[in-house]
């Protein structure tokens, strides 16, 4: 991990400690909660699209497999909740491959339509078989570590973006190595990518895993913050969400996925002032920035930085 | 070293190569020349397992490795330049010949996520290699640039960087001279050389350079059509009447 990264880690700790500190509000502290869980699935899309090159519109399936699966465990079977998340990750690992399996002789187009028709069938699967049906369920316990009970909106907050950081750094640290690089690689070209030795089919199927397993611990964060889930919360709707935060924050940084799931799930909470208009005003602004914004925000900003501190390095 | 025997290949109704065989010996530069068409590349993207042949086989060190995929052909050794060039674009130079290192490294997602100690460790040695890489090839001063950010000769001269962080045995080199001018030329072929004397890699280079080809080989091989019309040293090639035909054309 270079400077600028743990820099940034080190900001964002502070900021998640220190906010709050200073607001009182529960309704800061909830958007708070809800940004969290949309970076985390963020995150791995980053990885998935901005490093591997490859397109996901089913993140929702596997958002949708955490929280079903770990608020099944422990709401029907009384298992430990982070007994649960884990057993959620490791279905979501399991339907990635599925995914992945047939998703690696196609590309572009083929694949988008391919990974939107796996988020639709796990969201028809869980209206059809689904407990409780398409109105889901409720009752699902909160988030508990042997006796600490997360119930306050403030201690959620901080279990939230603890597993962002944690994320965070994991991704980092494989990114800036041997397998983060052959993703990039893979990204660069795929004829030299074999020549070199890299398994590309195992990559593929590799990173679709991980980017699953980032979205299924936050359908299970999801789950057990919110404690009542239906299918109507796993849609299409929410995997074209996603690929908004990441493409607005900027797919080639991991923290273009934060910075953008951040903005997207703030964004509608300030435009509440335009009342009816509101969706109308929500879409403008996220067509404008797709249409001016092309990089995505984060991107834009390096560069900005980079360009202001040139002068200085060529000074020295 | 290498051996390719009886090796056939059509596509379609077009046949690129047919009952193709030599042998590259090891420690030696050779040559695959021949007219536009005559199946060089072809040949090359078979050993490399770009595609598999249709008949015949192909043997490394001892071992078949005809129809491997590519990715199994390079750990066996192998490794290769292309035609044109394919760096990952949007890497730098360092990293670009770090992901050469990539099959003769382990590390995966969850031991570099944890940053164990190995994990460093590795890390570490592929770095201090790479820059050594670098550093022999005449472009640490690159270092951090992007590849694609290059002129071309240099992105040449890269690729083979990039080939040699495998540490292969045998090299393949697909035109590396192609828009390279008389100077650059010159110093490619002395670093083909060195590889040979100083790094015992065996190569194995198609290109169309015959000033290059006569000065550095040690056998030429000469296919036409798909098949090979001459193999032997530059200078037993350069007086075989057939290769003269292919080039020249003969009287009728």
């Amino acid at each position: 991990m270079n400077r600028d990264n743990s820099l940034a880690v080190l900001i964002l700790i502070a900021v998640v400690i220190f906010l709050p500190l200073v607001s009182g509000s529960t309704y800061v502290i909830t958007i708070g909660v809800f940004s969290g869980i949309n970076a985390l699935i963020a995150i791995g899309l980053c990885i998935l699209m901005g490093y591997a090159g490859q397109v996901s519109l089913g993140q929702a399936g596997f958002y949708g497999i955490g929280a079903y699966v770990s608020a099944t465990l422990t709401h029907h079977y009384g298992l430990p909740v982070p007994l649960s998340v884990a057993a959620a990750m490791i279905v979501s690992a399991f339907a990635a491959v599925i995914l992945a399996v047939p998703s690696l002789r196609l590309k572009g187009h083929y694949l988008a339509v391919a990974t939107l028709s796996f988020g639709e069938i796990i969201n028809i699967v869980l209206n059809e078989w689904g407990p409780g049906g398409p109105s889901g369920f409720g009752d699902i316990p909160a988030f508990s570590i042997l006796d600490f009970i997360f119930d306050t909106s403030t201690s959620y907050f901080y279990l939230v973006w603890g597993c962002v950081v944690l994320v965070l750094l994991f991704s980092f640290n494989f990114i800036n190595s041997r397998t983060g690089r052959a993703l990039k690689a893979m990204h660069g070209s795929e004829l030299a990518s074999r020549a070199m030795g890299l398994d590309v089919t195992a990559l593929k199927i590799k990173v679709f895993v991980i980017s699953a397993t980032y979205a299924s611990l936050a359908g299970s964060l999801y789950a057990h913050y919110v404690t009542f889930i239906s299918p109507s919360s796993f849609t299409l709707f929410y995997s074209i969400l996603v690929l908004m935060m990441v493409v607005i924050g900027g797919i080639t940084n991991l923290w273009g996925g934060v910075a953008g799931a951040i903005l997207i799930t703030i964004l509608p909470e300030l435009l509440r002032s335009f009342e009816e208009f509101d969706v109308l005003v929500y879409g403008m602004i996220l067509t404008l920035s797709l249409m001016f914004l092309r990089k995505g925000i984060v991107p834009l900003l390096i560069e900005k930085i980079n360009h202001l501190r040139g002068p200085l390095i060529a000074g020295d | 070293m290498l051996a390719i025997n009886t090796i056939g290949k059509s596509f379609g109704g077009l046949i690129a190569l047919h009952n193709v065989s030599f042998r590259v010996d090891g420690g030696s530069i050779s040559a695959l020349i021949g007219p536009n068409g005559a199946g060089k590349t072809t040949l090359l993207n078979i050993i490399s397992g770009i595609f598999p042949t249709d008949v015949g086989n192909i043997s490394f060190s001892g071992a078949t490795i005809s129809n491997l995929p590519s990715t199994k052909i390079a750990r066996a050794g192998i490794s290769r330049t292309f035609q044109q060039v394919e760096l990952f674009g949007d890497m730098t130079v360092l990293e670009n010949v770090m992901v050469g290192r990539y099959s003769r490294t382990r590390s995966g997602f969850i031991s570099s996520g944890l940053r164990l100690p190995f994990v460093r460790k590795e890390e570490k040695e592929t770095r201090d290699i790479s820059l050594r890489i670098l550093d022999y090839i005449g472009l640490i001063g690159r270092k951090d640039e992007l590849a694609s950010n290059l002129p071309l000769g240099e992105q040449r001269i890269l690729e083979i960087g990039r080939a040699l962080a495998t540490e292969p045995g045998l090299l393949l080199l697909d035109e590396p001279a192609a828009g390279l001018n008389i100077r650059e030329t010159r110093s490619l072929g002395e670093m083909i050389v060195r590889l040979r004397d100083e790094k015992k890699i065996t190569i194995l280079l198609v290109e169309h350079d015959m000033d290059l080809v006569m000065r550095i080989s040690d056998r030429i091989t000469v296919l036409n059509f798909g098949e090979v019309i001459a193999h032997g040293t530059p200078l037993e090639v350069q007086k075989d009447q057939a290769v003269i035909g292919a080039y020249l054309g003969t009287e009728e």
